[in-house]
């Protein structure tokens, strides 16, 4: 064993970077201790306690260096050693100052003060967090999760009102924001029509027939499905309303719910009562027009033509009952309701929160309806099978490719109502052309498709 | 409506995807699951409605304060404590749980005070317990460097707001080394206690009532353009404040040798600053004590043993588990094993969002744990996710300027799992050993938790009496 010390006059490094330098040199072969200082008082005595001697004449402007070694040979390869960390501990690593993406709402709100809207689709338990960080900040949120309790939606919504900021949803798969779409929207063209969906699938039927008779629609904004219940009231509604009544663009407002709670339907027809922009209701329920039947008084009220809406290939008829398999809820609703549950007609929402909680939309991953499908095509009890493709940003590039060869392996007839207009990041046309050559029969009308399911099987409407 | 200029996503790229090929900017976040178990806790702190106006109001109390230096006076003065009080870093702690440096430094204080003549005597004195009690500092006004132990003669730093006349209180710093607070009790430790009894204290009490009240905060501001994070480095602090005292020290009318001692005790301690900044730190953060619904963090300090937080929406009460070992460089052949979990009350300058939170500003100490100057930016850029503000006085050049990150949201911590970066000394394990080494360390992930879980359950007892 042996003791080295050196004194370097004139040497300086940060008490830091001089006991990372001795770190090193302590893991170096040969080297049993190793201290590499400045010689000040206190370093000093701590190389004496460790057993060194160090020259008397050392100041604190001394660099020392101090290594034990197993034996004397050790000396030149640990005082390259503490030379090559000096190096070291002075050489600028590469590529690790990229700035690390925010980790939540408020952190990127505060990065980004020009962003206006906030997109959520954490999962539903974390919803509201998120969301609230936008409404803390001002700014309006779309929360695409579902699965987030009815009280935090709530909670969230009072105070949002307090702040003049726009929830749209829980569960708004669909709005367009001063043309900008988000969620599922779909590609449409500005005009005169403002749109409040307490239904997303709902919202972009209505997109898509509008667009279709030639009218656009400037801003579409969800609310949730919920907005209109009696624990909700309407909150999002009224603030959706304003925003659009506000809105010099817009010349008539339409709003679209699943059923209401009746008393808070009252309140908002009171409410739509007040604005300066007519307001045309379309709340869906039994007995009630169906979107078909409710954009068609909406070009009317506009003063438009109702077009003939667009039925491309040809079922045959079928005997049994119909298995509608549906993506968007609204849509299931409205073919429920149009062919009532009594003849064995059942129909699904693979977008309900049973089917999604913790996986994602089936606009998005196709695999659960898909299996439906193939089992309900092997049902002899299956008479029609009635389904929906929603088109729009978001959803599946090419839903149409997915979906052709089970419809070409059923032996049924096969309705399908294709949801999106030709501006489409999926091409209407194409997606129609694709699933009527595996043997379909396309509607642009979910109620349109329904009813000629019916007809298929020889009932009537 | 007008067309958003830019959109924030959160959740599932693919819509975040749809908005961008709107040629749309987007901001994506980096989301991640919460803590385990705190989903419903931190919905019911997001949506209660004290919340967000609470926060605002504790940031906005705490960032308008500013401490200056009034007085320095003994303990047993401006704390009134008694002969056989002892104040110690951290949260509550009997003599039976107290790490190595906190007993070591309560032996020293025991024989500062004449109560033993030997430090080992006091081992039997606070085993007894029936003649001497131990309190927080934070329970006093006060905050301890390291073991933090604080008795009646020990002289102190008054630091007030001028605007409330509140008062915060620390001990004068030691140097490094063999000392009180890193749990040394050795005759050297009382030899230089005693000196800075007999004439560092006066000596300052003469020179800071000769001068106009130091600005504290001014000099903080001034240090973190200087390199200094006010932790682990004071040095531009330390010497600034010399400027401002030294006339007045030099005309104190006390013996010239003396001044000169301490002159030179003050210049060779680059840590001196430390015990100003620390007192500076709380004294904005008290400011922020008692507001109902805020989740805002206004402690954090350790006693060798147990970690403990304070938030301002509720009370006094720590949020506590076990103090964890720091990762960082070791002095001389000492090494892991040779040192105690994390301890003191200097965290308080982490809390007001300096020390490892201006990492960035201090690019001598970021390579304590082998880190880079990237790595220090990243960790003040980092520490920026969990607070819910930004410091306007305290700037940190490097980063555009941009303020400092300053209070810690618990309700962020657990929503992002990230931990507040804390530099930290490293005292020795064993009672009498002194400093082995410094280092970062991080607070017990669990004790975030725990405080949201307390605010969430005011939060719905608020809500149940609406």
């Amino acid at each position: 064993m042996t003791n080295h010390v050196e004194l370097r006059p004139g040497a300086y490094a940060d008490s830091v970077t001089l006991l990372q330098v001795s770190r090193a040199v302590q893991g170096l072969d040969g080297v049993l201790a190793a201290q590499v200082a400045m010689a000040t008082a206190l370093n000093i005595e701590v190389l004496v306690e460790m057993g060194f001697d160090v020259p008397a004449e050392a100041t604190t402007n001394d660099l020392v260096v101090a290594l034990r070694l197993a034996d004397a040979d050790a000396l030149p390869v640990a005082l390259a050693g503490v030379d090559q960390a000096l190096r070291d501990a002075n050489r600028r690593p590469e590529g690790s100052s990229e700035i690390a993406a925010p980790r939540t709402t408020a952190s990127a709100l505060r990065r980004t003060p020009e962003a206006a809207v906030v997109v959520v689709s954490v999962p539903g338990p974390s919803a509201l967090v998120e969301a609230m960080d936008a409404v803390d900040a001002g700014r309006d949120v779309l929360i695409f999760s579902d699965n987030v309790p009815v009280e935090q939606e709530v909670a969230l919504k009072r105070a949002a009102a307090e702040r003049g900021v726009l929830v749209m949803g829980p569960d708004c798969g669909t709005a367009v924001v001063g043309g900008l779409g988000l969620g599922f929207a779909n590609v449409v063209s500005p005009g005169p029509v403002g749109i409040v969906a307490a239904s997303g699938t709902g919202c972009q039927q209505l997109l898509a027939l509008l667009d279709h008779a030639g009218v656009g629609v400037t801003s579409a904004l969800g609310v949730g499905g919920r907005d209109l219940s009696a624990e909700v009231r309407g909150v999002s509604t009224r603030e959706a309303l304003r925003r659009l009544d506000s809105d010099p663009a817009v010349e008539l407002i339409v709003v679209i719910s699943k059923p209401p709670a009746p008393d808070v339907a009252a309140e908002i027809e009171e409410y739509a009562g007040t604005l300066a922009t007519p307001v045309e209701f379309a709340l869906l329920g039994a007995g009630k027009p169906d979107l078909t039947a409710a954009t068609e008084a909406v070009l009317r009220r506009l003063g438009r033509d109702v077009p003939a809406w667009p039925v491309v290939g040809s079922a045959s008829p079928g005997s049994g009952a119909i298995r509608g398999l549906f993506v968007g809820g609204t849509l299931k609703s409205e073919a429920q309701l149009i062919a009532g549950t009594d003849a064995g007609h059942t129909f699904v929402d693979f977008g309900d929160d049973e089917y999604t909680t913790g996986r994602a939309h089936p606009m998005i991953d196709p695999s659960l309806r898909l299996d439906h499908l193939g089992r309900a095509a092997a049902d002899p009890a299956t008479g029609v099978l009635l389904l929906d493709v929603v088109l729009g940003h978001g959803a599946e590039p090419d839903p149409a490719a997915l979906l052709a060869p089970a419809i070409a392996a059923a032996t049924q007839p096969v309705v399908v109502a294709v949801v999106g207009t030709d501006g489409d990041p999926q091409g209407r046309d194409r997606q129609v052309r694709a699933l009527v050559d595996a043997g379909a029969e396309v509607h642009l009308s979910n109620a349109g498709a329904t009813r000629r399911a019916l007809e298929l099987l020889g009932a009537s409407s | 409506m007008t067309t958003p200029e830019a959109v924030v996503n959160v959740g599932a790229d693919l819509l975040a995807d749809a908005v961008a090929d709107q040629a749309t900017p987007v901001t994506r976040v980096d989301w991640r699951p919460p803590m385990t178990g705190t989903e419903a806790d931190l919905a019911t702190v997001a949506a209660d409605p004290l919340r967000r106006t609470a926060n605002e109001r504790a940031l906005v109390a705490m960032l308008g304060v500013t401490a200056t230096l009034v007085d320095v006076a003994p303990a047993s003065e401006v704390l009134g404590l008694q002969r056989g009080e002892f104040l110690h870093a951290g949260p509550p702690i009997a003599w039976d749980r107290a790490s190595g440096p906190l007993r070591g430094g309560l032996m020293a204080g025991a024989a500062l005070e004449g109560l033993v003549d030997d430090p080992e005597d006091a081992v039997a004195l606070f085993e007894a317990g029936d003649s001497v009690s131990l309190e927080p500092c934070h329970h006093r006004s006060t905050v301890g460097p390291m073991a933090g132990v604080v008795t009646p003669s020990m002289w102190m730093f008054v630091l007030e707001d001028a605007a409330s006349g509140r008062r915060t209180y620390c001990s004068l710093n030691e140097g490094l080394g063999k000392v009180l607070r890193y749990g040394a009790y050795g005759p050297e430790v009382l030899t230089r206690l005693r000196w800075m009894g007999d004439v560092l204290g006066p000596l300052l009490q003469k020179a800071v009532r000769a001068t106009d009240p130091v600005d504290v905060t001014g000099i903080l501001t001034q240090m973190l353009q200087m390199g200094d994070e006010a932790h682990n480095r004071n040095r531009a602090g330390t010497l600034m404040l010399l400027r401002d005292l030294s006339p007045a020290m030099v005309t104190s009318g006390m013996d010239s040798a003396d001044v000169a001692d301490g002159l030179r005790f003050i210049g060779g301690n680059d840590h001196f600053f430390l015990n100003l900044a620390m007192p500076a730190c709380k004294l904005a953060l008290d400011a922020a004590r008692g507001t109902e619904g805020s989740t805002m963090v206004v402690a954090m300090a350790r006693n060798g043993t147990d970690f403990g937080i304070q938030t301002a929406g509720t009370g006094d009460e720590w949020f506590t588990g076990p103090a964890q070992l720091a990762d960082g460089l070791f002095l001389g052949s000492y090494g892991p094993d040779d040192a105690n979990p994390d301890i003191g009350d200097s965290a308080i300058t982490e809390t007001a969002g300096i020390g490892g939170f201006a990492m960035a500003t201090a690019p001598a100490i970021v390579r304590l744990v082998g880190g880079s100057v990237p790595d220090a930016l990243a960790t003040t850029r980092r520490m920026h996710e969990i607070t819910l503000g930004e410091n306007p006085r305290w700037t940190v050049p490097v980063l555009e300027f941009q303020g400092t990150p300053t209070g810690i949201d618990v309700s962020k911590v657990c929503r992002t799992g990230i931990l507040p970066q804390i530099n930290t000394g490293m005292a020795g394990r064993l009672a009498g050993v002194g400093q082995v080494g410094a280092g970062l360390v991080t607070p017990p992930a669990e004790i975030f938790p725990q405080a949201l879980a307390r605010l969430a359950g005011l939060a719905r007892e608020r809500q149940d009496r609406l």
